[in-house]
């Protein structure tokens, strides 16, 4: 596999200060996104996934803080952009559509005049004609009659204001989007529609994406590769198909047993026990040790570090692997 | 399913269920919520109803719980109509059939400590208990959901625990007026993913152990085989499809539950970004909407769907399909 990091993340820590102690809510992690490839970041509620695509986006805000490492997209450090660079980096180069996308447009302004403003913010030199011929195709893009452009949020369905989220993170034609849980306050057949429209595209348009959602199996079914998190680390990277096939943390086999499966026989599963450790008092060693049946001694003492998996093609931060 | 010989102990029959659309004098439209629904539920069984946003599902919920008077249709418990209940009997009615909800941060008072949630309705339940008594309810009620240790966590107030540990407390509340029907609607969508099957196992050993008849409401028809013997579909208030939750997942025979099962997330396919568009507004029925509400969707709709409503074609003895083209 030919491998051409677009985006390269070295080491990234981000850090919340509180009054009297700051929580390292991403600690140390490393991971490459290749262009054109769907790489997903997995883990449960709170183990930093969307912390990691606010500062990729450099949206951390206090008390949020990248306190170190090193964010790389095709070769220039993102951390080091001034204002300026930083303006042309969002949105021409790394967009983003979140949840909550749908109820991110203006409700008093017609969808039209936001596609307007979003290309007039980020290509001052844009002509009228060219935005309103750029608006028109990210329309049809999206699935979405064009001569809907002059309506209201209001008058779309959630699916559609969702469809209109994506096609404003689309308008600059960027080589990076970023995607929050993009179709969660959707019903299933919806976002059936909009995960393979995306995919689409992505085929069509070759840009990459970086996928956070809480629903694996969706993740599994859209993604290249997956990073498994927990606890603000990565503890496994590895092919999508091999997430719940052949899983090597004992975490990354947890999480695909808490997902109760469509097919085969109707059987009891336990999921994960416990919960994750809150950031203020992280246990001694691995950080999954204290939920993890296979641990030993060594595992609360010495925290392993994310290594290359010989045996796949993955890595896997585990002093005992799968 | 058992035999239909059975009385069970919540039923529904021929519901419809309307809602005016616009307020007062501008009253423009009736909606039709639901639409000539009958559902049973069983001692130690659960049947679980499932559907999109806008389905009905919550308003079936309300309807058995009492909450909403149906348009028509009759709610039976023990096969008694429970429109002729005095008001003592609908006390104890609305004891029997406890309600969990999704949210579980709004149906917990914050300024209340957990124990005390549980305390009224031990006393609602059984008056005449002594403090100590109560206590000790308290604390097998919180040991029962695997809230421990007991003693710190009923003095907490809901807002010092998580999500998850909330939707127990509600859960050890329902328990506690020692009821024989729980309505579970979307009891872990607010939750986070490795929590839910805690819930779910937790709901489904007091189902068991108490002999309780569930009714689980949801969007996610993976989690409705997990936890329920008999799945309903529901589609635009009405049931489209209702049998064995194996034979309904692996053996779907309306177009909208196969639509269904198609759209869920599915790690063994890899999505290739060709398929076609199925998704479309549910349109909204109305007291005199015609034909099967699937029919502006549905690749097989002939004439007749457009205009008779397909009855109930059983499949199996305890599998039924309202389709006219099978």
């Amino acid at each position: 596999m030919s491998f051409d990091p677009m985006l390269q993340v070295r080491d990234l820590t981000v850090d919340y200060i509180g009054e009297n102690a700051i929580a390292r809510a991403v600690n140390g992690i490393s991971f490459d996104i290749a262009e054109g490839e769907a790489f997903g970041l997995a883990g449960e509620s709170g183990c930093g996934k969307s912390t990691v695509a606010f500062a990729l986006a450099r949206l951390t805000r206090l008390p949020g803080l990248v306190s170190g490492g090193s964010i790389r997209f095709k070769g220039e450090e993102v951390l080091d952009f001034g204002p300026e660079r930083l303006r042309k980096y969002r949105w021409n180069e790394v967009s983003f559509v979140f949840q909550s996308a749908m109820n991110a447009l203006n409700p008093v302004m017609r969808v039209a005049d936001q596609i307007k403003d979003t290309i007039r913010a980020h290509q001052p030199r844009a002509t009228k004609a060219d935005i309103r011929a750029r608006a028109v195709e990210m329309f049809d893009l999206v699935g979405i009659p064009s001569r809907r452009l002059d309506d209201y949020p209001h008058q779309f369905s959630g699916g559609m204001r969702q469809r209109i989220g994506i096609a404003i993170a689309l308008c600059l034609n960027p080589r990076l989007i970023i995607m929050d849980e993009p179709t969660t306050a959707l019903d299933v057949v919806v976002q059936r529609d909009i995960i393979e429209q995306i995919c689409g595209l992505k085929n069509t348009l070759g840009f990459s994406v970086l996928f956070i959602t809480h629903d694996l199996g969706l993740m599994i079914e859209f993604c290249d590769r997956i990073g498994v998190m927990y606890a603000g680390e990565l503890v496994e990277v590895a092919a999508a198909d091999q997430i719940l096939t052949a899983p090597r943390h004992p975490y990354t086999r947890a999480l695909g047993q808490s997902f109760p499966p469509l097919t085969g026989p109707r059987q009891r599963l336990d999921g994960i026990a416990g919960t994750p450790p809150p950031l203020n008092a992280l246990p001694q060693g691995c950080r999954f040790s204290p939920r993890c049946a296979k641990a030993v001694a060594l595992c609360s003492t010495i925290a392993p570090i994310l290594q290359t998996d010989p045996a796949a093609k993955g890595q896997v931060a585990c002093h005992l692997p799968l | 399913m058992p035999p239909a010989a059975v009385t069970p102990i919540l039923a529904m029959a021929q519901v419809n269920m309307d809602f005016g659309l616009g307020s007062g004098l501008r009253r423009r439209s009736t909606l039709r919520a639901v639409s000539d629904v009958s559902l049973a539920l069983h001692a130690g069984r659960a049947l679980a109803l499932v559907g999109e946003s806008g389905s009905g599902k919550s308003t079936i919920a309300r309807i058995l719980a009492r909450l909403y008077r149906p348009t028509s249709g009759v709610i039976s418990h023990l096969g008694r109509d429970v429109s002729r209940q005095t008001p003592t009997e609908l006390a104890a009615y609305r004891r029997t059939v406890q309600l969990i909800f999704q949210d579980p941060f709004a149906s917990l008072n914050p300024t209340r400590t957990i124990g005390y949630h549980l305390e009224r309705a031990i006393r609602l339940h059984k008056p005449s208990l002594a403090k100590p008594e109560v206590r000790d309810q308290i604390d097998a009620l919180l040991t029962l959901v695997g809230l421990l240790p007991a003693r710190s966590f009923a003095e907490r107030r809901p807002h010092e625990i998580s999500g998850g540990q909330r939707q127990r407390v509600s859960i050890a509340r329902a328990l506690a007026v020692e009821p024989s029907v729980i309505l579970a609607d979307e009891p872990t969508s607010m939750l986070d993913v490795s929590v839910r099957l805690g819930i779910l196992n937790l709901l489904a050993d007091q189902k068991e152990q108490r002999h309780l008849a569930a009714l689980y409401i949801t969007h996610d028809i993976a989690t409705a085989r997990y936890f329920a013997e008999d799945i309903a579909v529901l589609y635009a208030g009405c049931l489209v499809e209702q049998g064995p939750s194996m034979a309904i997942t692996d053996a779907p025979q309306h177009p909208y539950t196969r639509l269904l099962i198609a759209s869920v997330p599915n790690p063994a396919h890899k999505i290739t970004g060709t398929a076609p568009r199925r998704a479309q507004d549910i349109a909204l029925r109305g007291p005199d909407s015609l034909g099967c509400p699937f029919a502006s969707r549905c690749a097989r709709a002939t004439a007749l769907c457009q205009t008779v409503m397909p009855g109930k074609t059983a499949i199996a003895p305890e599998h039924f399909v309202r389709c006219h083209n099978l």
